[in-house]
């Protein structure tokens, strides 16, 4: 066994965790943070993407153990004070998810596509969610959505909200 | 995609998904996140041989390790005898093996079951499933369908006797809807102003690859068992299981929770989820199983995989005049849920859009020793649409016509409905003009065509092909009637019931089970409509059999043109009891109740009771008629008359470098008939998503066997799904000629864009080297056979493509997962 | 999806590491970025007994100026690599080689070092160490020594380093005004390299004074086209000369045959992006 400590969506954990335990392992089983999902297990698909230390890694492809001293965000504290952050916003208006489950990794690649590049054009967002796979949407509205949140997270915007449906709660 | 000014009611509107609340925030319940108290975990210990004599199994160093609770057989779980189920017998002889939970004395595809171990933990299960010892004795693969079917060759099951599981036939002469093949094609070669054209195509087997592995939980605490599986057919499962062990249907309850995909992937009755069931009832513990991505490849069954031959006649002025099918299709090892039948979901599409005089399908289903294929989206018709548009190509390219004025000349004209084809099926409308005119003009077709020309004139090392495909699905499946004369194992109908709580809220139950598609959202926006409540005020429940214990489930395209039907038929009958309830309260006569957005009013009098007051009055109880129960609530059981026809226009711009073989999409354009569109958002999605697919099975996606029948697409390294970065944005747009066959006027959008787009992409390849003498591209179109396929055609010969060799990919690298002689420093 | 147990050692220093290495013995494994490594422990593929993770050694994640060379720690991550000024300066081609690595969540991981000590023929940076004759400073019981690239790539998934041996450093001669260009072909953009070209040249007016190429999976160990360089050298950057120069690009390789690129083809490739790739270069 050995130690990890970690901060995760802004609380702090100590655990004994056998030393193979994969990070996404210790956030879904040890720590019940069922909303990060595992969908392969050689690294291509990219469903496990978190942010350790400011960076989305694949939580698949990272030993908890490696995350000692780190900080983690998933997608459930990608929200703060119950207000959605705009790329989780963006998802929902311009339908860029069906069935849901390469969801969280890929707004958690969105994220920190977004804080490397505040405006990315087209080519540049699907370069750099390349390193998550998506199924079901053919991924043109998780592209338009992407840009749609650049455009929310542009400083003094007040990009309007496509639609008068509140969001959290979901009707 | 273009929109319209928003409509008033909710039908037609854009509403953002309900679902997606909690799928953005985490808040998820997907199977794998279950694990009530004392979960057991189970490991499958699976053949790494396709074909092998099982000699012995040796269970004592798994039983030993840590957390280990058993290693079982299926003989150690009194299981050996147990057979999964086919409910598609399509022939009265059909030949049809025992599909066994686990393997017992033989195997018959690498992937295969043939033990299992219980831990306490997943990672303890999976650390002693190395320990299980198997003795094997190899057996020769069987690997190809034309060599599986000659004399002599080596039996998947010696006991049927044979390798050809059934041959199904239709001919349109015989069944009297249509003139005779034989006869056409007979007439054809001796006319001289007649041509006949002979392809064959090749379906590349591919693999559904949801995105969320498949997974099981079962609990047998409590009075019933309870199963949460990762499926598409909760409902099936649930009457399957009972069929399967026994288990009586009241005793169980299968919940498909959220649901990560499925495109007909997630249709079976599966091993691991009766080996669950049998472990959870003899342990008295919950029992769960995940499988990973590389078990899912290798285990979960795959799609497609036909040889088809195509002929095709027509007069020289373009007119078709027969068309002559012949499939081979590999079911590999065993028969899944509905596997016989999926190639024959495809029979009645071969003629599409065309007016064919003469039709003859013969299909010859055949077992290989690889993993078993069954439904995958668009089942049977993306096939059928493939061969009929690549031919369509093909007899232009032999006529010296433009491919599109030729479908045009051979279509049905939208005067023409309600139109009987040759294979007797009646589609109620469309209109191939309007949907063809409207993609042309987006794409720019005489431009494009005019700069193909400029390049080929100049020897452009980039040339470029237009890719058509007109094509017709048929969707809604489907009447019970129709489903019964072909033998299949059920109906086709679909429940739904409504509760109008005391608050006035309502709960719909569908009996459809999403995965994705948005149900929650559009079923909503319908049952607004039907029943005038605000959309928020609609909550939706599916895929748990105590809630919503009647359905078929979701596939098909059925879902909406089925379950949504179902839906509206409740809600009448709602509105039927309140008018009642409201005539009696309103102490006037029931003919005098104008029912209108959720208001009864008596005619000509400002009296009325909203429905929300109804329901309530209909909870109190204090004061209804006598000939009525106190309850607006009302079930309904929707059995479709017929299919529903959605259609489209898909015209691709594709580049090909002639010096390197790599193919880009430039642009792809596609305007859909799908009837009426209840949410242009959701629709779009499911245009999109669907398109991914088609593409991806023209351009990048193929699962591969080496000679000794080992998968080598065993992980997303080789199984190359595409990323964003591999595709491009679609101009896609709708139509929209109402389906007559229900009151909504719907047609099924799920399957269509990936029926539509794989021939587009691949007859706009070859469009573009096809001057240079290539006359067929195998699927997928990889940059190597295309340019494989340009040296051929100028008299260079090249080595072989070889398809069963491990390509470096993600973290494995050039490290061959089924041969890792590279040691990884 | 899970490995097999193994035990952990997150030594803080190289001296440590090396010390734990010699003492977990023959079946040890190093962690640099873990992206090849995990993947292939959760297909229990590999089973180690023990594995040292580097992750904890803050040393091995400069980049800096050392003279007439920049020095890159093992540990540095690639996304680090390919924006750091020094390294777009004076290294330009690592920096595009690196762009084009995976996807960003493992540049995010994945360490130049254990790119590079992992020697996959496919992997992009093989072919960029080797082009611009970088130095390899390995770390061992005995102390340290510097091996250049042209004795480090050993064979597939070999390298110079030994048994108990770590590699800390990564040196590589300034190109600075050199013009570079990393010229990928892949099958999907997730995708390794079927085959990419790695070019420098040294323009002196529209004429090429001095060039260096290498090439990727076009053997058992990345390779350097001299061939290619020598033919270039003195031409003026036209088509015409890149397209001659390009026709010595199989010159020496041996190239792998699987289901993306059989060996015509792969060696096809080569030509046709050698050319492309000096084009590029030149702008």
């Amino acid at each position: 066994m050995a130690q990890v400590r970690v901060t995760v969506d802004g609380v702090n954990y100590a655990d004994d965790v056998e030393p193979r335990m994969l990070l996404v392992q210790y956030l879904r089983e040890k720590l019940g943070k069922t909303g990060t999902l595992i969908g392969c297990d050689t690294s291509n698909c990219g469903a496990c993407t978190v942010h350790l230390n400011g960076r989305s890694v694949k939580s698949c492809s990272v030993l908890a153990v490696q995350a000692d001293g780190g900080e983690v965000l998933t997608i459930e504290g990608l929200a703060r004070d119950g207000e959605l952050h705009p790329v989780q916003k963006a998802f929902n208006e311009c339908h860029g998810l069906q069935c849901g489950y390469c969801t969280p990794g890929m707004i958690m690649a969105a994220v920190d596509l977004l804080g490397d590049n505040p405006d990315p054009d087209e080519n540049e967002v699907r370069e750099g969610i390349e390193g998550n796979l998506c199924r079901c949407t053919g991924y043109q509205n998780i592209v338009r959505s992407v840009q749609r949140a650049a455009q929310m997270m542009k400083p003094g915007s007040a990009v309007p909200a496509e639609s008068a449906a509140p969001v959290a709660g979901g009707n | 995609m273009t929109t319209t000014a928003e409509p008033t009611t909710e039908l037609g509107k854009a509403r953002t998904r309900k679902e997606d609340a909690r799928l953005i925030t985490g808040r998820t319940r997907y199977t794998d996140s279950i694990t009530p108290h004392g979960t057991l975990h189970m490991h499958v210990v699976r053949s790494p041989l396709a074909h092998a004599r099982i000699n012995g199994v040796d269970k004592s160093a798994a039983e030993a390790a840590p957390g280990v609770v058993g290693v079982y057989t299926a003989a150690d779980l009194g299981v050996d005898a147990v057979g999964l189920p086919c409910a598609w017998p399509i022939t009265p002889d059909m030949k049809s093996p025992q599909r066994p939970l686990l393997a017992t004395s033989t195997v018959h595809f690498a992937g295969e079951g043939v033990a299992v171990v219980v831990a306490r933990t997943a990672a303890e299960a999976r650390d002693a499933g190395d320990l299980v010892e198997i003795d094997y004795d190899p057996l020769e693969p069987v690997l190809d369908m034309e060599a599986a079917l000659a004399d002599g060759a080596t039996l998947v099951h010696p006991d049927l006797g044979t390798n050809e599981n059934a041959t199904w036939v239709f001919d349109s002469g015989a069944a009297g809807t249509g003139g005779s093949v034989d006869e056409a094609i007979s007439a054809a070669e001796a006319d001289p102003d007649s041509v006949v054209v002979r392809r064959r195509f090749r379906q590349q087997r591919l693999i559904p690859a949801f995105m969320e592995p498949r997974s099981c939980v079962v609990d047998p605490t409590g009075e019933q068992i309870t199963v949460w599986s990762a499926t598409q057919i909760p409902h099936i499962l649930r009457t399957m299981t009972t069929v399967t062990l026994g288990v009586p249907e009241a005793k169980l309850r299968v919940i498909a929770p959220d649901v990560g995909g499925g495109f007909g992937g997630k249709i079976g009755v599966l091993p691991e989820e009766m080996l669950c069931v049998a472990l959870a009832q003899r342990l008295h513990k919950p029992v769960k199983w995940t499988e990973t991505r590389s078990e899912s490849l290798l285990a979960a069954h795959h799609g497609r995989d036909q040889i088809q031959d195509i002929t095709i006649t027509a007069k020289r002025d373009g007119t078709v005049t027969g068309l002559d099918v012949h499939l081979l299709a590999d079911m590999g090892a065993y028969l899944g849920l509905v596997g016989p039948g999926v190639p024959i979901l495809g029979a009645f599409m071969f003629n599409a859009i065309y007016k064919i005089p003469a039709l003859k399908f013969t299909c010859t289903n055949v077992f290989t020793t690889k993993t078993l294929t069954d439904a995958y989206r668009g089942a049977g018709r993306p096939e059928a649409t493939f061969a009929i548009e690549r031919i369509m190509d093909e007899l232009a390219a032999e006529l010296g016509r433009d491919p599109l004025e030729l479908r045009e000349q051979n279509w049905i004209t939208h005067e023409e409905f309600p139109f009987t084809t040759v294979v007797g099926l009646t589609y109620d409308s469309g209109n191939y003009e309007q949907a063809t005119q409207q993609a042309k003009q987006k794409f720019d077709y005489d431009a494009l065509r005019r700069e193909q020309a400029e390049r080929r004139a100049r020897g452009d090392k980039v040339q470029l092909g237009i890719g058509i495909s007109t094509f017709t699905e048929m969707c809604g499946l489907a009447p019970s009637r129709v489903l019964g004369s072909l033998a299949y194992g059920a109906g086709g109908w679909e429940a739904a019931s409504i509760r109008m709580l005391a608050t006035g809220k309502v709960e719909v139950i569908t009996g459809a089970s999403p995965h994705g598609q948005g149900h929650e959202t559009a079923f909503s926006q319908i049952v607004a409509d039907q029943l005038g409540v605000p959309f928020e005020d609609v909550e939706i429940l599916h895929g748990d059999t105590q809630s919503s214990p009647k359905g078929l489930d979701t596939y098909g395209s059925r879902s909406l043109a089925v379950g949504g039907i179902a839906i509206v038929k409740a809600a009448e009958k709602v509105v039927a009891k309140a008018k009642k309830l409201a005539a009696h309260l309103l102490e006037a006569s029931e003919d005098d109740i104008e029912f209108n957005a959720g208001q009864f009013t008596v005619r000509g009098t400002d009296k009325g009771k909203a429905i929300q007051e109804l329901a309530f009055a209909a909870f109190m109880a204090h004061d209804y008629p006598e000939d009525m129960e106190p309850s607006l609530d009302a079930d309904a059981v929707y059995d479709p008359e017929n299919f529903s026809f959605p259609h489209g226009t898909h015209l691709a711009a594709i580049e090909v470098d002639t010096e390197t073989g790599k193919v880009n999409l430039r642009n792809y354009v596609c305007v859909d008939d799908i009837g009426t569109v209840v949410n242009p958002l959701i629709v779009e999605g499911q245009v999109h998503g669907g398109l991914a697919q088609g593409i991806a099975q023209a351009l990048y996606e193929e699962a591969n066997y080496d000679d000794q029948g080992t998968l080598v697409n065993g992980t997303f390294v080789d199984y190359t799904l595409p990323s964003a970065a591999d595709l491009p944005s679609f101009d896609t747009a709708v139509v929209s000629t109402p389906a007559t066959s229900n009151p909504l006027g719907v047609k099924g959008v799920g399957e269509a864009g990936t029926i539509a787009s794989t021939p587009a992409i691949v007859n706009g390849v070859l469009d573009a080297i096809r001057h240079l003498g290539v006359a067929d591209v195998e699927m997928p179109t990889t940059s190597q056979r295309v340019w494989r396929a340009i040296q051929e055609a100028q008299g260079r010969s090249t080595q072989e493509t070889p398809v069963d060799t491990h390509s470096p990919g993600a973290g494995l690298g050039s490290i061959d997962p089924n041969n890792p002689q590279g040691e990884v420093q | 999806m899970i490995p097999a147990k193994f035990d952990y050692v997150r030594p803080s220093s190289v001296e440590e590491a090396v010390t734990a290495l010699r003492d977990a013995g023959e079946d040890a494994k190093i962690l640099a970025g873990g992206q090849s490594l995990l993947p292939v422990l959760r297909l229990r593929l590999a089973a180690p007994s023990t594995i040292v993770d580097l992750g904890g050694i803050a040393e091995l994640r400069h980049i800096a100026e050392d003279g007439d060379r920049i020095a890159i720690g093992a540990m540095a991550a690639h996304h680090d690599v390919m924006r750091d000024d020094l390294v777009k300066q004076h290294v330009s081609l690592l920096s595009q080689a690196t762009e084009t690595v995976a996807d960003p969540q493992v540049r995010h991981r994945g360490t130049l070092g254990g790119a590079l000590a992992h020697a996959d023929p496919a992997g992009d940076l093989g072919a960029v160490a080797l082009a611009l004759d970088a130095e390899f400073v390995i770390a061992g019981g005995s102390g340290t020594r510097t091996v250049p690239a042209s004795e480090f790539f050993v064979d597939y998934f070999t390298t110079a380093i030994g048994e108990g041996e770590i590699l800390t450093q990564v040196r590589f001669p300034k190109y600075t005004g050199w013009s570079t260009h990393y010229e990928k072909f892949n099958r999907t953009a997730q995708a390794w390299s079927m085959c990419a070209v790695a070019v420098a040249l040294r323009l002196d007016g529209g004429s090429i004074a001095e060039a260096r190429v290498g090439l990727t999976n076009m053997g058992t160990t990345p390779i350097r086209a001299r061939g290619v360089e020598a033919a270039l050298v003195g031409q003026q950057a036209s088509e015409d000369a890149a397209r001659a120069a390009a026709e010595h690009a199989t010159e020496g390789t041996a190239a792998p045959s699987d289901a993306d690129a059989a060996s015509d083809y792969r060696e096809h490739l080569a030509r046709v992006l050698t050319g492309r790739a000096v084009l590029a270069a030149a702008g």
